[in-house]
């Protein structure tokens, strides 16, 4: 199979994990998080690193993990303890412990080799030349593995906890009166983000785990009310924002993993466009026909 | 950067390190202290505003926002000026906040998604125009990609030039519309209802930003600017309710920690300026946080601590004086058990507050383990029991509640009525003699007092 099946595929399992953990994000207005995370788990990174001595996946996803679920722990314990807006919670949380990973970079440097640009800068088309073998047999890229695991997770995640994380969502106040432990679903939320934005940046770099968390369902929201079709929506638009990213790259010869991201931005400008229920053109449209008829009521 | 920084401190008379930094010993130290504490002071006062309209993280998506125009100012004139640059960066930073905007006012997604997406998509394109350029092996292109990643200790004279009259540029702008910014901060409904140009303020400010963040990520880079853009007008906000103060105070912790940043960077050479500052302003926050005398954590639970210890206190005064009174004798002594019985409460906090009032001389203890009150408590237990009893007349009377439901609400609010509040319920009751429950109510404290006096 050619690298750009792959990559498109694992394109889509990104846009497909992302999208699911997404929409939950963006109706809780946390729309920020993936960006927040993706940035805080440097430190992890680095320590992992320095514990372990080699470059291995494993260590790096736990210490990567430990530190995503941290920056939730904060900047809820901010929000809540320290009465400081969200927003401004999750700033001074994120900001700081990426400071603290460059400067743990920095301190390490002569004895490491690693620096803050390859953890935040992966690329998917590099993607398909990390192979994962079982014994002698090729079974394709590693990345695919990992993220098909992602997704599936995500997928048995938002099916079993769908009741509570849209109760949680839409309505806490609700939620927390019939009886769901609205902090034990925010913190498995967080939790599974940071599982999505950590297996999902190594292999295909933080911006488009950042863009992909948040432009596919935000598109999806401008298109329908229900959250079952936002969640199909926004996991088939990531999927098309994909294979898009591919073609366009590969015609611009640029990174790839950028115009994926670039592509469901397009998408999401067509949406807030030409969106039939709440996009601007329809709006338009539909208000000068309002006034037509009122005018021709007043003649 | 090791080697100049030994041979200046040999140059500075062989002062320790930590010492020959404040003889300012080269024109390097001087420009990077001098960048860094402007940075700090503009960042921290813009970000104040930022902060009130919750749009915090404003800074970061801009930052973000600033790479496509760095790409494209290279692509159209090949050059790497850096004036160039920067104005391709206040480009597209600019209609980043544009684009902000639009997507809030025009489309149904909300503000943080808003900022998300102009943050992701914009370093985005910036990034394909990045890997485009570095593919069609232009040579000039080298060192573009380190545009965003932040330099401050090569700072050179033209950059601290170049902040120096943004600065001035900025704090002057929020000195003079001061009073119009911190009506759109608090309530653009109002601001627009008083007529204020709110629209042409609001691009003012998000221009003001973008200049702050532009000069900025040079300095620091992208992540670490939107962190001075956040973390000053935290902390500042737990010291005061006021935005003049906060602004102020926003500005000096900026201006701080980058001396801080700087000062550490000179110290530990290959210490990165830009991470120290912002490890420096989120110290000054974690400081802000814990102690402010105001919102910090400490005194505000300090304040919950004495006003429940106050609160045990109060209510075994006034216990023994209710015990007392049915005894028809104030000093009848109590034991632990009858008091317990009363007033339920445990076991530690119980002790722990019968030897408080022993040693503020409120009660005594007699060898059997039984409590009684001196004069002196028999005349606060006799001034709470007042108050309680006044409240619990004024709701039966005026708010017309049954008497079996008053006693509840008098039992917490005889702890916080004032003296003030005290005369006009006096006075609103007419002086009165018994509560709903045919008690009497002593006589106040002060009212018996004066009377003695006179």
């Amino acid at each position: 199979m050619s690298d750009g099946f792959w990559i498109v595929l694992i394109g889509a399992l990104v846009a497909g994990s992302c999208a699911l953990v997404g929409c939950f994000l963006v109706l809780r207005r946390q729309a920020l998080m993936g960006d927040a995370i993706s940035h805080a788990v440097l430190p992890g990174i680095v320590i992992a690193f320095l514990i372990t001595h080699s470059r291995n996946t494993l260590p790096m996803l736990i210490g990567a993990g430990a530190l995503g679920l941290f920056t939730a722990f904060l900047t809820s314990a901010l929000e809540r303890h320290g009465r400081l807006q969200a927003d401004a919670s999750l700033g001074v949380t994120f900001t700081w412990l990426f400071a603290l990973g460059v400067i743990l970079v920095s301190a390490f440097t002569g004895h490491v080799d690693l620096d803050a640009e390859c953890v935040l800068y992966g690329e998917i088309e590099y993607a398909p030349l990390y192979r994962a073998f079982w014994g002698e047999i090729d079974l394709g890229p590693r990345a695919f593995w990992v993220l098909l695991g992602v997704t599936l997770a995500n997928v048995l995640f938002v099916t079993l906890g769908y009741k509570q994380l849209k109760l949680c969502a839409f309505d806490p106040g609700l939620a927390a009166a019939v009886g769901i432990n609205a902090a034990l679903w925010h913190y498995l939320l967080m939790a599974f983000v940071s599982i999505t934005t950590v297996g999902a940046f190594e292999s295909v770099g933080a911006i488009l785990v950042v863009a992909l968390l948040i432009v596919p369902p935000n598109t999806a929201y401008l298109l329908t009310d229900r959250l079952w079709a936002m969640l199909t929506l926004s996991v088939i638009l990531g999927a098309l924002s994909s294979a898009g990213g591919y073609l366009l790259a590969s015609a611009l010869d640029s990174s790839t993993s950028a115009a994926i991201a670039v592509v469901s931005g397009m998408l999401f400008i067509l949406a807030a466009l030409f969106s039939p229920a709440h996009g601007a053109v329809p709006r338009y449209l539909r208000r000068r026909r309002l006034l037509a008829s009122a005018e021709a009521l007043a003649d | 950067m090791n080697d100049t920084t030994e041979s200046l401190t040999m140059a500075a008379g062989a002062l320790p390190p930590w010492l020959s930094f404040f003889t300012l010993p080269s024109i390097n130290v001087r420009l990077v202290l001098a960048g860094c504490i402007l940075l700090g002071l503009c960042a921290g006062v813009l970000g104040c505003f930022t902060f009130l309209r919750k749009r915090a993280l404003l800074g970061d998506a801009l930052s973000h926002a600033a790479l496509p125009g760095v790409c494209t100012a290279f692509l159209l004139t090949g050059t790497k000026d850096p004036l160039i640059i920067l104005a391709g960066a206040a480009v597209s930073c600019w209609l980043g906040a544009i684009s902000v905007d639009l997507i809030t006012r025009y489309t149904r997604c909300k503000e943080d998604s808003a900022l998300g997406m102009v943050l992701s998509v914009y370093f985005a394109v910036g990034i394909m125009l990045l890997t485009s350029i570095q593919h069609s092996g232009n040579a000039a292109q080298s060192g573009l990609d380190k545009f965003l990643l932040g330099k401050a200790p090569s700072m050179l004279d033209r950059d601290v030039w170049t902040l120096s009259i943004l600065s001035v540029i900025i704090l002057g702008a929020v000195t003079l519309a001061y009073k119009e910014f911190k009506i759109i901060s608090f309530d653009p409904g109002f601001a627009l209802t008083v007529g204020l140009p709110v629209r042409l303020l609001e691009i003012v400010l998000a221009t003001l930003i973008v200049m702050a963040v532009v000069v900025g990520i040079q300095a620091v880079g992208v992540v670490l600017m939107s962190a001075m853009l956040v973390t000053p007008a935290a902390a500042a906000r737990y010291w005061t309710d006021r935005l003049g103060i906060m602004a102020i105070l926003a500005g000096l912790f900026g201006a701080l920690s980058g001396a801080a940043g700087a000062y550490i960077s000179y110290l530990g050479p290959g210490m990165p300026t830009g991470p120290w500052m912002v490890i420096a302003v989120t110290s000054l926050f974690a400081i802000s946080l814990l102690f402010a005398p105001l919102r910090g954590f400490v005194p505000r639970f300090n304040r919950v601590r004495r006003t429940r210890k106050k609160t045990a206190q109060e209510n075994i005064l006034r216990t023994l004086y209710v015990l007392g009174e049915k005894e028809d004798r104030l000093d009848a002594p109590c034991s632990e058990t009858e008091l317990l019985k009363y007033r339920p409460m445990r076991a530690g906090a119980f002790h722990a507050t019968l030897a408080q009032l022993v040693r503020r001389g409120l009660i005594t203890e007699s060898p059997a383990g039984c409590f009684a009150l001196t004069t002196q408590g028999a005349e606060k237990g006799a001034q709470l029991t007042r108050l309680h009893r006044l409240w619990e007349l004024y709701l039966a009377t005026k708010l017309d509640l049954a008497p079996d439901h008053v006693h509840d609400d008098a039992e917490e609010i005889e702890h916080i009525i004032t003296p003030e509040l005290e005369a006009r319920l006096t006075a609103a009751l007419a002086n009165p003699g018994e509560d709903p429950h045919a008690r009497r109510i002593p006589e106040s404290h002060a009212a018996a007092q004066m009377g003695g006096q006179s």
